[in-house]
Protein backbone atom coordinates (compact mmCIF):
# COMPACT_ATOMS: atom_id res chain seq x y z
CA UNK A 1 0.00 0.00 0.00
CA UNK A 2 1.70 3.53 -1.35
CA UNK A 3 1.00 6.20 1.46
CA UNK A 4 0.67 10.14 0.18
CA UNK A 5 1.17 12.92 1.99
CA UNK A 6 1.21 12.63 6.16
CA UNK A 7 1.35 9.51 7.91
CA UNK A 8 -2.04 10.32 9.22
CA UNK A 9 -3.43 9.62 5.46
CA UNK A 10 -6.20 6.80 5.69
CA UNK A 11 -5.05 3.94 2.93
CA UNK A 12 -7.79 1.30 4.35
CA UNK A 13 -11.04 2.57 5.78
CA UNK A 14 -11.45 1.14 9.45
CA UNK A 15 -14.14 0.19 11.19
CA UNK A 16 -14.93 1.22 14.97
CA UNK A 17 -17.29 0.54 17.64
CA UNK A 18 -18.18 2.79 20.78
CA UNK A 19 -19.05 0.95 23.76
CA UNK A 20 -20.12 3.61 26.40
CA UNK A 21 -23.13 4.16 28.36
CA UNK A 22 -22.80 8.09 28.58
CA UNK A 23 -24.84 9.56 25.58
CA UNK A 24 -22.10 12.10 25.70
CA UNK A 25 -19.06 10.11 25.03
CA UNK A 26 -21.05 8.07 22.49
CA UNK A 27 -21.61 11.29 20.27
CA UNK A 28 -18.06 12.86 20.95
CA UNK A 29 -16.18 9.44 20.20
CA UNK A 30 -18.30 8.91 17.16
CA UNK A 31 -17.49 12.42 16.01
CA UNK A 32 -13.62 11.82 16.43
CA UNK A 33 -13.72 8.48 14.87
CA UNK A 34 -15.85 9.51 11.89
CA UNK A 35 -13.85 12.80 11.41
CA UNK A 36 -10.62 10.49 10.98
CA UNK A 37 -11.90 8.53 8.33
CA UNK A 38 -13.63 5.51 10.94
CA UNK A 39 -17.13 4.00 9.76
CA UNK A 40 -18.16 3.84 13.64
CA UNK A 41 -21.17 1.86 14.95
CA UNK A 42 -22.51 2.53 18.95
CA UNK A 43 -23.08 0.66 21.18
CA UNK A 44 -24.46 1.22 25.21
CA UNK A 45 -22.93 -1.49 27.23
CA UNK A 46 -20.53 -4.61 27.39
CA UNK A 47 -23.16 -7.42 26.80
CA UNK A 48 -24.32 -5.69 23.24
CA UNK A 49 -20.35 -5.62 22.04
CA UNK A 50 -20.23 -8.94 22.76
CA UNK A 51 -22.85 -9.90 21.41
CA UNK A 52 -22.34 -7.91 17.86
CA UNK A 53 -19.42 -10.42 17.63
CA UNK A 54 -20.77 -13.23 18.43
CA UNK A 55 -23.39 -12.76 15.56
CA UNK A 56 -20.23 -12.28 13.18
CA UNK A 57 -19.41 -8.44 13.54
CA UNK A 58 -16.11 -7.40 13.49
CA UNK A 59 -14.36 -4.16 13.75
CA UNK A 60 -10.65 -2.76 13.84
CA UNK A 61 -11.06 -0.82 17.02
CA UNK A 62 -13.13 -0.84 20.16
CA UNK A 63 -13.37 1.66 22.38
CA UNK A 64 -14.55 0.21 25.82
CA UNK A 65 -15.20 1.96 28.70
CA UNK A 66 -15.25 0.74 32.51
CA UNK A 67 -18.02 1.54 33.82
CA UNK A 68 -21.76 0.21 32.42
CA UNK A 69 -24.46 -1.25 32.94
CA UNK A 70 -25.65 -4.85 32.26
CA UNK A 71 -21.81 -5.82 31.75
CA UNK A 72 -18.55 -3.81 32.02
CA UNK A 73 -15.61 -3.07 30.29
CA UNK A 74 -13.18 -5.43 31.46
CA UNK A 75 -16.33 -8.36 31.55
CA UNK A 76 -16.51 -7.92 28.15
CA UNK A 77 -13.24 -7.59 27.25
CA UNK A 78 -12.29 -10.92 29.18
CA UNK A 79 -15.09 -12.52 27.02
CA UNK A 80 -14.24 -10.77 24.09
CA UNK A 81 -10.57 -12.14 24.07
CA UNK A 82 -11.98 -15.43 25.45
CA UNK A 83 -13.72 -15.73 21.72
CA UNK A 84 -10.18 -15.03 19.95
CA UNK A 85 -11.24 -11.34 18.97
CA UNK A 86 -8.06 -9.97 18.07
CA UNK A 87 -9.30 -6.57 17.50
CA UNK A 88 -7.81 -3.40 18.50
CA UNK A 89 -9.29 -2.54 22.06
CA UNK A 90 -8.96 0.46 23.90
CA UNK A 91 -10.38 0.97 27.36
CA UNK A 92 -11.44 4.56 27.94
CA UNK A 93 -12.46 5.35 31.63
CA UNK A 94 -12.92 8.39 33.84
CA UNK A 95 -11.40 6.99 36.88
CA UNK A 96 -7.75 8.68 37.73
CA UNK A 97 -6.53 5.54 39.88
CA UNK A 98 -3.74 3.30 38.75
CA UNK A 99 -4.96 0.35 40.31
CA UNK A 100 -8.10 0.42 38.04
CA UNK A 101 -6.46 0.96 34.91
CA UNK A 102 -4.00 -1.51 35.93
CA UNK A 103 -6.94 -4.19 36.46
CA UNK A 104 -9.04 -2.85 33.06
CA UNK A 105 -6.09 -3.73 31.30
CA UNK A 106 -5.29 -7.51 32.89
CA UNK A 107 -8.31 -7.84 31.15
CA UNK A 108 -6.90 -7.80 27.80
CA UNK A 109 -6.60 -4.18 26.57
CA UNK A 110 -4.38 -3.51 24.28
CA UNK A 111 -4.26 0.52 26.00
CA UNK A 112 -5.73 2.33 27.93
CA UNK A 113 -7.14 6.30 28.41
CA UNK A 114 -8.77 8.82 30.10
CA UNK A 115 -12.01 9.80 28.66
CA UNK A 116 -13.00 11.89 26.62
CA UNK A 117 -10.26 10.65 24.09
CA UNK A 118 -8.66 13.80 22.51
CA UNK A 119 -7.78 13.81 18.41
CA UNK A 120 -3.95 13.46 19.52
CA UNK A 121 -4.98 10.07 21.03
CA UNK A 122 -7.29 9.13 17.74
CA UNK A 123 -4.31 9.73 15.50
CA UNK A 124 -1.95 7.49 17.63
CA UNK A 125 -4.38 4.84 17.28
CA UNK A 126 -4.82 4.86 13.61
CA UNK A 127 -1.28 5.33 13.33
CA UNK A 128 -0.96 1.60 15.30
CA UNK A 129 -3.82 0.52 12.87
CA UNK A 130 -2.21 0.92 10.13
CA UNK A 131 1.37 -0.43 11.40
CA UNK A 132 -1.07 -3.84 12.63
CA UNK A 133 -3.12 -4.04 8.93
CA UNK A 134 -0.04 -3.37 6.26
CA UNK B 1 -17.01 39.73 24.49
CA UNK B 2 -19.41 36.27 25.35
CA UNK B 3 -16.71 34.16 23.77
CA UNK B 4 -13.93 35.45 25.94
CA UNK B 5 -16.32 35.40 29.19
CA UNK B 6 -17.39 32.03 29.04
CA UNK B 7 -14.05 30.69 28.64
CA UNK B 8 -11.60 33.36 30.54
CA UNK B 9 -13.40 33.42 33.43
CA UNK B 10 -13.19 29.19 33.79
CA UNK B 11 -16.77 28.22 32.88
CA UNK B 12 -15.18 26.19 30.42
CA UNK B 13 -11.71 24.39 29.85
CA UNK B 14 -9.88 23.28 26.87
CA UNK B 15 -12.41 20.05 26.36
CA UNK B 16 -14.85 22.91 25.29
CA UNK B 17 -12.35 24.10 22.50
CA UNK B 18 -11.65 20.60 21.12
CA UNK B 19 -15.26 20.12 20.82
CA UNK B 20 -15.47 23.32 18.84
CA UNK B 21 -12.59 21.90 16.59
CA UNK B 22 -15.27 19.45 15.62
CA UNK B 23 -17.55 21.82 14.65
CA UNK B 24 -16.40 21.86 11.34
CA UNK B 25 -18.25 19.20 10.13
CA UNK B 26 -21.15 19.40 11.65
CA UNK B 27 -22.74 23.14 12.33
CA UNK B 28 -24.55 21.41 15.47
CA UNK B 29 -22.63 19.50 17.23
CA UNK B 30 -21.63 21.07 19.79
CA UNK B 31 -25.26 22.64 20.75
CA UNK B 32 -26.01 19.17 20.69
CA UNK B 33 -23.09 17.81 23.03
CA UNK B 34 -24.39 20.58 25.57
CA UNK B 35 -27.91 19.62 24.95
CA UNK B 36 -27.18 15.98 25.89
CA UNK B 37 -25.56 17.08 28.80
CA UNK B 38 -28.21 19.34 30.10
CA UNK B 39 -30.35 16.67 29.79
CA UNK B 40 -28.25 13.95 31.59
CA UNK B 41 -26.67 16.53 34.08
CA UNK B 42 -30.22 17.28 35.36
CA UNK B 43 -31.17 14.06 35.50
CA UNK B 44 -28.36 12.98 37.94
CA UNK B 45 -28.86 16.33 40.18
CA UNK B 46 -32.34 15.43 40.48
CA UNK B 47 -31.32 11.81 41.74
CA UNK B 48 -28.61 13.69 43.84
CA UNK B 49 -30.83 16.08 45.39
CA UNK B 50 -33.49 13.10 46.29
CA UNK B 51 -30.31 11.25 47.70
CA UNK B 52 -29.37 14.17 50.22
CA UNK B 53 -33.06 14.59 51.11
CA UNK B 54 -33.01 10.73 53.05
CA UNK B 55 -31.28 10.15 56.17
CA UNK B 56 -29.21 8.81 57.05
CA UNK B 57 -27.37 9.54 53.67
CA UNK B 58 -26.49 6.57 51.17
CA UNK B 59 -22.90 8.08 50.41
CA UNK B 60 -21.93 5.51 48.75
CA UNK B 61 -25.27 6.04 46.02
CA UNK B 62 -24.51 9.49 46.40
CA UNK B 63 -20.78 8.73 45.20
CA UNK B 64 -22.00 6.95 42.06
CA UNK B 65 -24.37 9.62 41.12
CA UNK B 66 -22.10 12.09 41.11
CA UNK B 67 -18.80 10.01 39.72
CA UNK B 68 -21.21 9.75 36.34
CA UNK B 69 -22.04 13.93 36.72
CA UNK B 70 -18.06 14.27 37.16
CA UNK B 71 -18.18 12.37 33.32
CA UNK B 72 -20.32 14.47 32.16
CA UNK B 73 -18.87 17.23 33.46
CA UNK B 74 -15.26 16.40 32.16
CA UNK B 75 -17.03 15.14 28.62
CA UNK B 76 -17.68 19.20 27.97
CA UNK B 77 -15.45 20.90 29.77
CA UNK B 78 -17.07 22.47 31.93
CA UNK B 79 -14.51 23.13 34.65
CA UNK B 80 -16.42 24.95 37.40
CA UNK B 81 -19.08 22.39 37.46
CA UNK B 82 -16.36 20.05 37.36
CA UNK B 83 -14.58 21.35 40.52
CA UNK B 84 -18.05 21.18 42.39
CA UNK B 85 -18.08 18.10 41.66
CA UNK B 86 -14.36 17.11 43.24
CA UNK B 87 -15.22 18.85 46.28
CA UNK B 88 -18.65 17.05 46.47
CA UNK B 89 -16.48 14.16 46.21
CA UNK B 90 -13.85 14.67 48.88
CA UNK B 91 -17.07 15.69 51.56
CA UNK B 92 -18.43 12.14 50.35
CA UNK B 93 -15.11 10.03 51.06
CA UNK B 94 -15.08 11.80 54.48
CA UNK B 95 -18.99 11.09 55.48
CA UNK B 96 -19.43 14.73 55.51
CA UNK B 97 -23.22 15.54 54.97
CA UNK B 98 -23.15 18.95 55.53
CA UNK B 99 -20.30 19.41 53.50
CA UNK B 100 -22.28 17.47 50.81
CA UNK B 101 -24.88 19.15 50.95
CA UNK B 102 -23.35 22.84 50.72
CA UNK B 103 -21.41 21.79 47.73
CA UNK B 104 -24.28 20.37 46.30
CA UNK B 105 -25.76 23.84 45.94
CA UNK B 106 -23.27 25.69 44.62
CA UNK B 107 -22.60 23.08 42.13
CA UNK B 108 -26.49 23.76 41.37
CA UNK B 109 -25.59 27.04 41.08
CA UNK B 110 -22.64 26.74 38.40
CA UNK B 111 -25.14 24.27 36.69
CA UNK B 112 -27.46 26.78 36.12
CA UNK B 113 -25.34 29.73 35.84
CA UNK B 114 -23.56 27.57 32.56
CA UNK B 115 -26.77 26.61 31.30
CA UNK B 116 -27.42 30.54 30.89
CA UNK B 117 -24.35 31.38 29.55
CA UNK B 118 -24.36 28.19 26.94
CA UNK B 119 -27.72 29.59 26.15
CA UNK B 120 -26.68 33.12 25.19
CA UNK B 121 -23.64 31.62 22.99
CA UNK B 122 -25.25 29.35 21.08
CA UNK B 123 -28.14 31.87 20.21
CA UNK B 124 -25.33 34.43 19.12
CA UNK B 125 -23.65 32.12 17.18
CA UNK B 126 -27.09 30.82 15.52
CA UNK B 127 -28.25 34.72 14.51
CA UNK B 128 -24.24 35.91 13.33
CA UNK B 129 -23.54 32.19 11.50
CA UNK B 130 -20.00 30.73 11.71
CA UNK B 131 -17.37 32.98 13.48
CA UNK B 132 -14.56 32.15 15.69
CA UNK B 133 -15.52 30.27 18.62
CA UNK B 134 -15.80 30.70 22.04
CA UNK B 135 -12.85 29.46 23.44
CA UNK B 136 -9.83 29.13 20.63
CA UNK B 137 -7.16 31.80 21.09
CA UNK B 138 -6.12 33.80 17.71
Amino acid sequence: MKKSGSSTTIVKKFSALVVDDDLVIQRIHKMYLNRFGFETQVVGNGKEAVDLYRSGAFFHLVLMDMEMPVMDGPKATRELRGMGVNSMIVGVTSQDGDSEKQAFMGAGLDDCYMKPLTADTITSLLQQLNMKYR
Amino acid sequence: MLHENICEKGFLDEQFVQLEELQDDDPNFVEEIATLFYRDSSRLISNIEQALEKSPLDFSKLDNYMHQLKGSTTSIGARRVKNECTQFTDYCNAGNGEGCKRTFQQLKKEHSTLKKKLEAYFQLARQIGPVETACRPK
